[in-house]
């Protein structure tokens, strides 16, 4: 029998109606589409797909098993590899990862890998997760500094192994990025819930509130354990560096992002924290951030909500799921547009932004044809926000609060490739080790580090 | 009001804030810690009612727990002997300059103290502070109390006097810290401000806080909140202090709170 050359389509919200919601756009496949999607697989012998997954997931298995309708067994294989499924289901750019190797791509498209494993987790959520045995305890402790990704499973492995894990974190929530960067629309605040509860009955006891630097340094904590992850994240907006940039107007897309998602914004009144954004909006950047702040725009009631990138659609970051809905909910991309300048009026209210025409030029050192500003191609747009998405840098706060912690070049914790750092009761990973990535690599972080310490603890009886 | 918070109370120092978020709907407000004591566990914050946070704050009875309350963040306060220091104190911004003023003369500094407010019912902590003081002004705009005058003024007296001054710290509304950096830059006195931007997360990550600084771009939640004053884009500030009045009010009138 042929195989189906297209993945089953994911039933999704109509465009126009969920720009007025903030629920979520994907429904997720039932169980009939699951076990048809996962016989679109071939059961490749070489494996391709595995080696395009940060983790090495075993994707023919876990397929293997949906497509004989045995969910649970699947789950068990997924959960070997990943604590955090449904959020990687969701979120992993997959079109440049596991499917991005698949053998199907020959003649049509891959298997729908992130959908398969977004449709056990949730699967499995509905059923009531089952919470795996954990070792006999070791009567050692580790502190975790950070509650994103890499600090969630790293907390969650080291549990498992039997040591008593305490998180830190600086806000009142945990998930990190996952909480208040991405959006509900994307990846419901429920399920990270979920998936911080499923850390928590592994015996993990999470401090909100408590800014490691601050609030208790590094030195301190290392009077209570007897090592330390730190997953502290890229934090630190960076700024377009152009003259306006302080005006009235201009957000960071954490901040307009944070706003919206951790502190519920869009449900104001009724939540305290205001955020406004007028009639045009724009966003500069192209990553995942940007589309994330771009549909958000849309959802606060934007009539206009731009994307301004100064190279061409080809190099945009974002995943291609992002840009698909983006265009699809109607916001309008102006590529190799490069902002010059913000203007506000007399109140120093942002009202215009000027921009430049871009062209490619020669391959830059990251290979990406370099955008050369057209000469005298200046143009204004009128807008009320202007948002400004173009990359985060490690937050400073520990690196700079820790004597001798050797810091790389962009501020961020230099480790190996298991997360040790040059002091030996100290292991980092995820964004604060190598910059703005992704989930599923701040997760395999989490994991590498978790089975470091644990060698670490067992030399140091 | 005095809060149990034994973590942050052990490592406050002069200068520095916490944030708060009163309920799962509250917004995350920063508030000076004006007072603290590390043996029993507890911060001493003082507010003015100005919105509906802080109304919502001063509805809280002994033994109420506030959801959230982290800190002490910012960069403590740079306490050295310099010699004379003007401390200038204008209406809630009293309340963040008492630590100052205490570490100051436990420091061996001779502190002279102004403070101003808009009218006597405004004033506080005066006792405190006159006992930590070498010299002691008060002034009220309406002259209900002190000096009829600006707190500009006195400093102005006591330059014009030929007192010799090494330091001037300012803290209070952003209109009078820039009045008084202007005074001080003729002079060529050094001054130090605590800046009040809005803030989110009080953490580095989201740069609302962000103001100008030397025509640089600084997060006062992390870098400050205290500057030098003469290199501080004022104007900014304010701006961005009004960012989001319009909505400050539909809250409190959403909550039925009269400001
Ligand atoms: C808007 C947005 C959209 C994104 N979309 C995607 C996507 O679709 N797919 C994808 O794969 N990736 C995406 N990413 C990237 C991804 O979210 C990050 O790479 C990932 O979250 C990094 O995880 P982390 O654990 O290293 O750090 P974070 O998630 O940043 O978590 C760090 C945590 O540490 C806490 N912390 C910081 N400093 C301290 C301190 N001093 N003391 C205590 N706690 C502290 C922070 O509050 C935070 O909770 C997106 C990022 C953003 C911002
Ligand atoms: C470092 C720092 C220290 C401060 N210390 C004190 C203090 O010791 N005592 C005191 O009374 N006030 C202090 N403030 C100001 C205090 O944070 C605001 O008055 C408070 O946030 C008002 O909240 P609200 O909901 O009651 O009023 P709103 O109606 O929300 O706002 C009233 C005013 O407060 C400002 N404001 C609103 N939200 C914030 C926010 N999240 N962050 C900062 N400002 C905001 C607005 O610009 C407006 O001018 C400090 C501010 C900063 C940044
Ligand atoms: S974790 Fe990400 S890369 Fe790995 S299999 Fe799942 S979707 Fe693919
Ligand atoms: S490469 Fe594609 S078809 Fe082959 S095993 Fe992996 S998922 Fe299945
Ligand atoms: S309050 Fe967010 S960076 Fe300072």
């Amino acid at each position: 029998m042929a195989v189906k050359k297209e993945k089953y389509p994911m039933p999704e919200q109509d465009p126009k109606k969920r720009i007025k919601n903030f629920d979520e756009v994907p429904y997720g496949y039932d169980e009939q589409t699951a076990i048809e999607e996962a016989k679109r697989c071939l059961q490749c012998k070489n494996k391709p797909c595995i080696n395009g997954c940060p983790v090495e997931i075993d994707i023919p298995d876990f397929i293997k098993h949906i497509a004989e309708g045995d969910f649970d067994k699947a789950i068990d294989v997924l959960k070997s590899k990943t604590s955090l499924p449904a959020v990687c289901g969701r979120v992993c750019p997959y079109e440049n990862q596991c499917e991005g190797e698949c053998t199907l791509l020959k003649i049509g498209d891959p298997v729908g890998i992130g959908r398969l494993e977004r449709f056990l987790a949730d699967y499995e959520r509905k059923k009531g997760v089952k919470i795996p045995k954990i070792a006999k305890s070791t009567g050692k402790k580790v502190a975790v500094v950070g509650a994103g990704p890499a600090g969630l499973t790293c907390a969650g492995d080291l549990a498992k192994m039997g040591h008593k894990v305490t998180i830190y974190e600086a806000l009142h929530e945990p998930g990190g990025v996952l909480m208040y960067g991405i959006p509900e629309f994307r990846l419901p605040k429920e399920i990270v819930k979920a998936e911080v509860d499923y850390i928590s009955k592994l015996g993990v006891d999470i401090n909100y509130d408590v800014v490691v630097g601050k609030t208790i340094s590094v030195d301190d904590l290392i009077k209570d354990v007897d090592a330390i992850f730190i997953g502290t994240g890229a934090g630190l907006p960076r700024w377009l560096r152009i003259p306006g940039e302080n005006l009235d107007g201009v957000y960071s897309a954490n901040e307009f992002l944070t706003r919206v998602n951790m502190m519920k914004a869009y449900l104001f009144p009724d939540y305290d924290t205001p955020v406004k954004i007028g009639k045009v909006v724009a966003t500069f950047g192209a990553g995942n951030v940007a589309m994330d702040c771009a549909r958000t725009a849309l959802r606060l009631g934007a009539e206009k909500s731009y994307i301004i990138y100064r190279r061409s659609d080809k190099e945009m970051p974002a995943r291609a799921e992002e840009i698909h809905h983006a265009n699809e909910e109607g916001v309008i991309f102006k590529l190799l547009t490069n902002p010059t300048r913000f203007i506000g009026d007399d109140k120093g209210i942002l009202k215009e932004v000027e921009c430049i025409k871009m062209e490619l030029g020669e391959p830059d050192d990251s290979g990406r044809r370099r955008p050369v500003p057209v000469k005298g191609s200046e143009f204004k747009i009128k807008i009320d926000t202007a948002l400004v998405a173009i990359g985060q840098s490690p937050n400073p706060l520990i690196p700079q609060s820790v004597k001798d912690l050797k810091i790389g070049k962009w501020g961020n914790i230099e480790t190996d490739e298991d997360g040790r750092t040059n002091i030996p009761y100290i292991f980092a990973g995820g964004d604060i080790a190598t910059g703005a990535a992704t989930v599923i690599l701040a997760m395999g972080a989490g994991k590498k580090a978790a089975r470091a310490i644990d060698e670490y603890l067992k030399l140091k009886k | 009001m005095v809060v149990k918070a034994p973590l942050v109370a052990k490592k406050a120092q002069a200068g520095q804030f916490i944030i708060l978020r009163i309920d799962e709907q509250g917004e995350r407000i920063p508030l000076t810690i004006a007072d603290y004591n590390g043996k029993k566990g507890t911060v001493t914050i003082i507010f003015m009612e100005v919105g509906k946070t802080t109304k919502q704050l001063g509805t809280l009875n002994v033994g109420d727990k506030i959801l959230n309350f982290v800190g002490p963040l910012g960069v403590p306060s740079e306490i050295e002997k310099y010699g004379t220091v003007v401390c200038i104190g204008g209406g809630v911004g009293i309340a963040p300059l008492y630590p100052v003023i205490r570490a100051l003369k436990q420091a061996g500094n001779n502190v002279i103290s102004i403070l101003g407010a808009r009218n006597e019912k405004l004033l506080m902590l005066e006792k405190e502070i006159e006992e930590y003081s070498d010299e002691f002004h008060i002034c009220t705009d309406d002259g209900s109390k002190g000096t009829k005058g600006f707190v500009s003024n006195v400093l102005q007296n006591l330059i014009d006097d030929g007192k010799k001054i090494d330091v001037v710290w300012a803290i209070g509304p952003v209109i009078m810290m820039k009045v008084v950096a202007d005074l001080t830059r003729k002079y060529d006195i050094k001054t130090i401000v605590s800046l009040n931007p809005i803030m989110v997360d009080g953490t580095g990550m989201c740069g609302g806080c962000r103001v100008s600084v030397g025509n640089e771009t600084k997060f006062a939640c992390v870098d400050g909140p205290e500057f030098d004053g003469h290199l501080v884009d004022f104007d900014n500030l304010m701006l961005r202090n009004r960012r989001f009045i319009c909505e400050e009010d539909e809250a409190c009138k959403c909550a039925g709170v009269e400001i």
